[in-house]
């Protein structure tokens, strides 16, 4: 699991809006590296650029100026087509609202991008069985979105952004809708996937999310201001 | 998945989905009527012009198509020399005229139609026997109607009236032999045919030897515009109209009709097609939130804009094929309606039905489904994503 080469590299990436008239940085000359089988919290108070930040590296968005390396490939510079493909395969997402499709079950949400990456149907829907399984949602396999708790739902997004065995998970505010027991369940569920080798960068500003991850990186005004390893690589429990 | 989650997208709001369907259908089959109704007066004039086979229409020159009031004389003489044209196969004389039938309450007035049963265009027997002697008459189910009498019975009829003397002329004992379906007149038209013999005995002195028509049918492989046109050369009081020829003036007549059924199919159309666009944007609007997600995990612009294309053919598709059977029932419900309006002949058929010019129609009204998901499509394949998720958060 431990490489020398970074899962990540973003060197001096920058993020302008448009706003009223003038250009203003949400994200601004930023660079951080992560290395494989790392889970990195990205902490920082609301308006700092969390979000900016982590759409700029799941190739949500493009930065402005900069280049963001993943997995040995420059996707600040990448056209609409291939950049969907990246997205599809090479990150997986987590949303703060979940974002599952409703009309979907939970096991055809996570048999979603696989289908779009056009595995066998045979294939992503015992893949799909395989990953409820191991968040933990073995029987709600045909539930609706609306049937599940926020809890359930925030799980099957995990599952399906684990889907095509991505390099990079990204997740935004996981916790964020989640009332703390159910909380402290989800940062439990990373911490299992970060020990199964996923490498992993959360963005939150819940304390609890922040100090299970292995390293803590502080935002303000668009920039890292402090970045503290709380646990190294090869210090497995 | 992709048509799993179009169809979601249509069935998640029943209610707005069918009353879409059901506004396409109707806007189908507008469509649908005006295609018929242009084709159909043509075809149907086609049809009744045709009857029988004869090609060749022979009339008084210097008048109006289908003028009644005009004879030409000479009728016998005529009708010898174009029996002996090589050409000619068949020779119909008609004429035409009033007659009147005495009743319990007063008069009863009507066509009178003489020509030659063995050539003749004008009806289609129903019931009864043709016409074997010259005090016979085949009679509309109008007519019998309105003179209270039925097959087999014995009447007097008159072929002229005269108001001054208040005296019926031209009268005759005529026995009903046969029920006729009169294919240029309406189905209200008191309408009788007998011997061309017995007509132009009954309409007077006037009109002895005379004819209002002459219908001629070609022989197989002669042209039957170069037969016209030698016709008229050869007998200048005579003005020859081809069904080709007749079926030109009546589009022409039609041209109007058709232009308005183009007009208002056209407005069909567009109407299907916003109809469509509207729905599909409407339903693009609400799950663009679910849209940009689809798009942040990494489907591609090419099947969302399938997704929501299909979603346009699947709602054109619908609303065609209901629109179909509406406008094929209210065609036929239309036709009905005309069928008893006075003065329209009752063979004639506003509204035909002509599958390949319905389906085509229709083709192209499903095609403009599909074109009215595009835009809304393509607007959704191209939105910027972390903006539309950010926007859809705040919502
Ligand atoms: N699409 C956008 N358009 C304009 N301004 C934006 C947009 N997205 C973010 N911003 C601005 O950038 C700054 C950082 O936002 P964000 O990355 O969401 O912060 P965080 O996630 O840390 O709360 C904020 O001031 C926000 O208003
Ligand atoms: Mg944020």
């Amino acid at each position: 699991m431990t490489s020398a080469a970074p899962v990540l590299s973003a060197q001096a990436i920058r993020r302008a809006y448009p706003l009223a008239g003038r250009s203003v940085e949400a994200v601004r000359g930023l660079s951080l590296e992560v290395m494989a089988g790392e889970w990195v919290a990205v902490v920082g108070t609301s308006g700092c650029g969390k979000s900016t930040l982590l759409n700029l590296l799941g190739a949500i968005d493009r930065p402005t100026t900069g280049r963001i390396v993943i997995a040995g490939r420059d996707v600040s510079a990448l056209g609409d087509a291939e950049a969907t493909r990246f997205r599809l395969t090479g990150v997986g997402f987590v949303f703060q609202r979940f974002y599952l499709m409703p009309t979907l079950t939970a096991a055809e949400n996570v048999e979603l991008p696989m289908a779009e990456a056009r595995v066998p149907r045979a294939q992503r829907e015992a893949r799909a069985r395989e990953l409820l399984a191991y968040v933990g949602l073995d029987g709600r396999a045909d539930h609706r979105p609306f049937q599940l708790s926020g809890g359930e739902q925030q799980r099957v997004a995990i599952a399906r952004a684990l889907a095509n065995r991505p390099a990079l998970l990204l997740a935004d505010e996981p916790t964020g809708e989640l009332d703390a027991r159910t909380g402290a369940e989800m940062i439990a569920l990373f911490d299992r996937l970060n020990r199964d080798g996923t490498t992993i960068v959360t963005v939150t500003h819940d304390e609890e999310l922040a100090q299970a991850a292995r390293r803590v990186v502080h935002m303000k005004d668009g920039v890292i201001v402090d970045d503290v390893l709380r646990r190294p690589l090869d210090a497995r429990a | 998945m992709i048509a799993r989650l179009a169809l979601a997208a249509l069935t998640r709001r029943r209610a707005r989905t069918a009353l879409t369907i059901a506004g396409v259908a109707v806007a189908a089959a507008m469509l649908l009527d005006m295609v018929m109704l242009g084709s159909g007066m043509r075809e149907s004039f086609r049809g009744f012009i045709d009857q029988q086979g004869f090609q060749l229409r022979l009339t008084p020159r210097g008048t109006m198509p289908f003028d009644s009031e005009a004879t030409v004389g000479g009728a016998a003489a005529l009708v010898t020399a174009l029996r002996a044209d090589p050409d000619i196969a068949r020779v119909g004389p008609v004429l035409g005229g009033k007659h009147f039938v005495a009743v319990d309450t007063g008069v009863v007035a009507g066509f009178l139609l003489g020509l030659d049963p063995t050539a003749q265009g004008d009806y289609r027997l129903e019931a009864g026997r043709d016409l074997a002697a010259a005090d016979e008459m085949v009679v509309s189910t109008a007519w019998l109607v309105a003179t209270g009498r039925t097959l087999g019975d014995t009447i007097r009829v008159a072929g002229g009236y005269d108001p001054q003397l208040r005296r019926a002329t031209g009268e005759r004992t005529l026995r009903i032999v046969g029920l006729g379906r009169f294919q240029m007149l309406a189905a209200s038209d008191r309408a009788a045919a007998v011997p061309l013999a017995t007509a132009q005995a009954m309409f007077g002195a006037d009109r002895a030897d005379r004819v209002s028509v002459l219908l001629v049918e070609t022989r197989g492989g002669a042209d039957a515009e170069a037969v016209a046109r030698r016709l008229e050369a050869g007998e200048p009081r005579l003005t020859a109209l081809s069904t080709e020829a007749a079926l030109k003036f009546v589009d022409e007549r039609l041209g109007y009709f058709r232009q308005l059924a183009f007009i208002l199919a056209s407005v069909s159309l567009a109407v299907g097609f916003l109809l469509v666009t509207t729905l599909v944007t409407v339903s693009v609007n609400e799950r663009i939130g679910e849209i940009a997600v689809m798009r942040a995990i990494g489907v591609a612009r090419a099947r969302i804009v399938s997704q929501i294309v299909l979603e346009g053919v699947a709602l054109s598709v619908a609303g065609a094929t209901l629109g179909l059977g509406l406008g094929l029932v209210t065609a036929r419900w239309l036709n009905g309606i005309l069928a008893t309006f006075p003065g329209l002949p009752a063979a004639f058929d506003f509204f035909r039905f002509e599958p390949a010019a319905a389906f085509r129609a229709l083709g192209l009204l499903v095609c403009c489904g599909i074109a009215a998901g595009i835009w809304p499509a393509w607007r959704a394949a191209t939105l910027p994503i972390a903006t539309t998720l950010r926007e859809e958060a705040v919502a």
